[in-house]
């Protein structure tokens, strides 16, 4: 289980959270929306130590991870999907995902694993990072995360400028980890890519979540997600 | 002495020139493409592994290759080691923020080159080479005959400076089998390329850097152990290098290992004819110049990705 309570954090001295609070159980898939700049990109950095935190604290199942130096954060068991991507991008396939094998010392049967999630990487493992297709980047992106084994998946914006086919095969890992037991921590900006795959949606506004719902109520009531993230 | 044998003379100079400098620059480059860091002190580092081979040498009796061997090893751990302490005492209080680390690694300079010259002094200082035999070249010649060789008066070179050159390219080559067919290469890579997400996936980016910074100034004080049996060690000595690194650096394209090498050719080769046709000054003068126009015409360097 993943859990903020009452974060704040931000950049040199502007502050962007404010007394956020989530929490996202096991085998759960909580969806954080928000507008352009609400701050969920910080949200995933803050849990990730890559901005330091100002208040409050990050737990996962029950452990505080604020005392930890950021690049224990992952090693504690979280695995995350950056916004854009973020490979090694001068480095091969194969070399982005010893990166995420090192990290919590795994080895080739975890390998094999991803691999046999995403077969258009293992055709491709001596190829640059940065000349795969964005699609692939994409899979290569969650491969490398998922090499963590980890207990708190976090992805940001995983489907952003994928064609419908590609995101078919990144919600069927989503939903795969969710049966495994992981807390997945999914930001979307289309509400109706992640109505029918979340458990639960969590709204954004300004640097905390002012709403929370089950999407099932959701999906049955339109009118909340207008108000948050419509036009 | 004729022209051929001449510029060949010139050449095998070069080389050496060029052997040490490629050594000092790809360490001044590891240390800017992996911590985004200028190290303005890199030359002192070098100053350093020549002082401290002559303080090493000495401490030893017996052969002269005794001494140097134990300088050879030696020198650039200690000074390496000074490195990863300066590094963790002063860049990593400072966050590696770009400015402050230059204006800290001329603190850094100064402070070096004082400490010298206090404890050190003023003189500069030989260290015996472990050997040194005088090889007279051949040159070839067309007589009525057709080609013959023959030994010209002066055309020679010591079995040091072969030497010297001979453990450079072992030591570049070492350089480039950690960096690109080890775990420890891997990680380095990835810290240059992205380093957040080198946090996110757990590599110790502060260890990593020290790491690479002391390694940086080993390198530079190997190149200075190399030198001093043909130059001498003296306080002041790390203003050249750090130039000359500098000049490569920029040429080769900023951060690039292979760049960095190819240039460390150019520079130093032609450093070494002109040096012996016209003059050193004007070697200085005309790789200065270069660096003008490589950074007008072709800001990435030669050999450096155009940024995206
Ligand atoms: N490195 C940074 N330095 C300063 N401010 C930043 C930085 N990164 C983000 N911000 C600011 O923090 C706020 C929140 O940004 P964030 O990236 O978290 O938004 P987001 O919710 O992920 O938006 P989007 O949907 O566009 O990805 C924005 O106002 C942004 O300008
Ligand atoms: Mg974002």
């Amino acid at each position: 289980m993943l859990e903020l309570r009452g974060i704040g954090a931000g950049y040199g001295r502007a502050q962007v959270l404010r007394d956020m609070s989530l929490r996202v159980g096991s085998g759960e898939i909580l969806c954080l929306l928000g507008r352009n700049g609400a701050g969920k990109t910080t949200a995933m950095k803050a849990i990730m130590g890559l901005v330091p935190l100002m208040a409050g604290e990050v737990l996962l199942d029950g452990v505080s991870l604020g005392a930890l130096p950021p690049h224990e954060i992952p090693k504690a068991g979280i695995g995350y999907i950056p916004q854009g991507r973020r490979l090694f991008g001068e480095l091969t396939v194969a070399q982005n995902i010893e990166i995420g094998l090192m990290a919590r010392g795994e080895g080739r049967e975890m390998r094999e694993r991803v691999l046999g999630l995403f077969p258009r990487l293992r055709e491709r493992l001596g190829q640059r990072a940065n000349t795969l297709s964005g699609g692939e980047q994409q899979m290569l992106a969650t491969a490398r995360a998922l090499c963590l084994r980890p207990k708190a998946l976090l992805l940001d914006e995983p489907t952003e400028g994928l064609q419908p086919s590609m995101i078919e095969a990144i919600r069927v890992v989503v939903r795969q980890m969710r049966e495994e037991g992981v807390a997945v921590l999914l930001v979307e900006q289309r509400v109706d890519a992640v109505l029918d795959l979340a458990d639960r949606v969590a709204f954004m506004e300004n640097g905390r979540v002012v709403e929370e719902a089950a999407a099932e109520a959701l999906r049955a009531d339109h009118a909340i997600v207008d108000r948050y993230v419509g036009v | 002495m004729e022209f051929g044998p001449h510029l060949m003379l010139a050449v095998l100079e070069g080389a050496v020139t060029a052997a040490v400098l490629s050594l000092t620059a790809v360490g001044l480059s590891l240390v800017f493409g992996v911590m985004r860091v200028v190290n303005v002190a890199h030359g002192e580092f070098f100053m350093l592994g020549a002082v401290l081979a002559w303080w090493i040498a000495g401490a030893f009796g017996g052969h002269a290759a005794l001494g140097f061997l134990a300088a050879l090893v030696v020198a650039p751990l200690a000074v390496g080691a000074m490195a990863v302490l300066a590094d963790i005492v002063i860049l990593k209080r400072i966050g590696y923020d770009p400015e402050r680390t230059i204006v800290a690694t001329i603190g850094l300079l100064y402070i070096l080159q004082q400490v010298t010259l206090m404890s050190y002094g003023p003189e500069a200082r030989p260290v015996a080479a472990p050997f040194n035999t005088r090889l007279a070249l051949p040159w070839v010649e067309w007589g009525e005959a057709g080609p013959a060789l023959y030994w010209p008066w002066g055309l020679s070179i010591t079995s040091y400076k072969l030497a010297v050159i001979g453990a450079a390219v072992a030591v570049l080559v070492g350089v480039w089998a950690v960096m690109t067919r080890t775990r420890i290469g891997l990680v380095m890579r990835a810290t240059q390329l992205d380093r957040d997400m080198a946090l996110a996936f757990g590599i110790p980016v502060e260890r990593v850097y020290a790491l690479v910074f002391g390694f940086g100034a080993a390198l530079a004080a190997l190149a200075a152990v190399l030198i001093v049996p043909i130059s001498q060690a003296h306080y002041l000595m790390g203003g050249d290098p750090l130039l000359l690194s500098f000049i490569v650096v920029i040429i080769g394209g900023l951060g690039s290992l292979p760049g960095t090498v190819v240039a460390a050719l150019l520079i130093g080769l032609s450093d070494g004819v002109i040096s012996v046709f016209f003059s050193p000054t004007l070697a200085k003068i005309l790789a200065t110049l270069l660096v003008a126009l490589v950074l007008v015409f072709r800001p990435q360097g030669l050999f450096g990705a155009r940024a995206a």
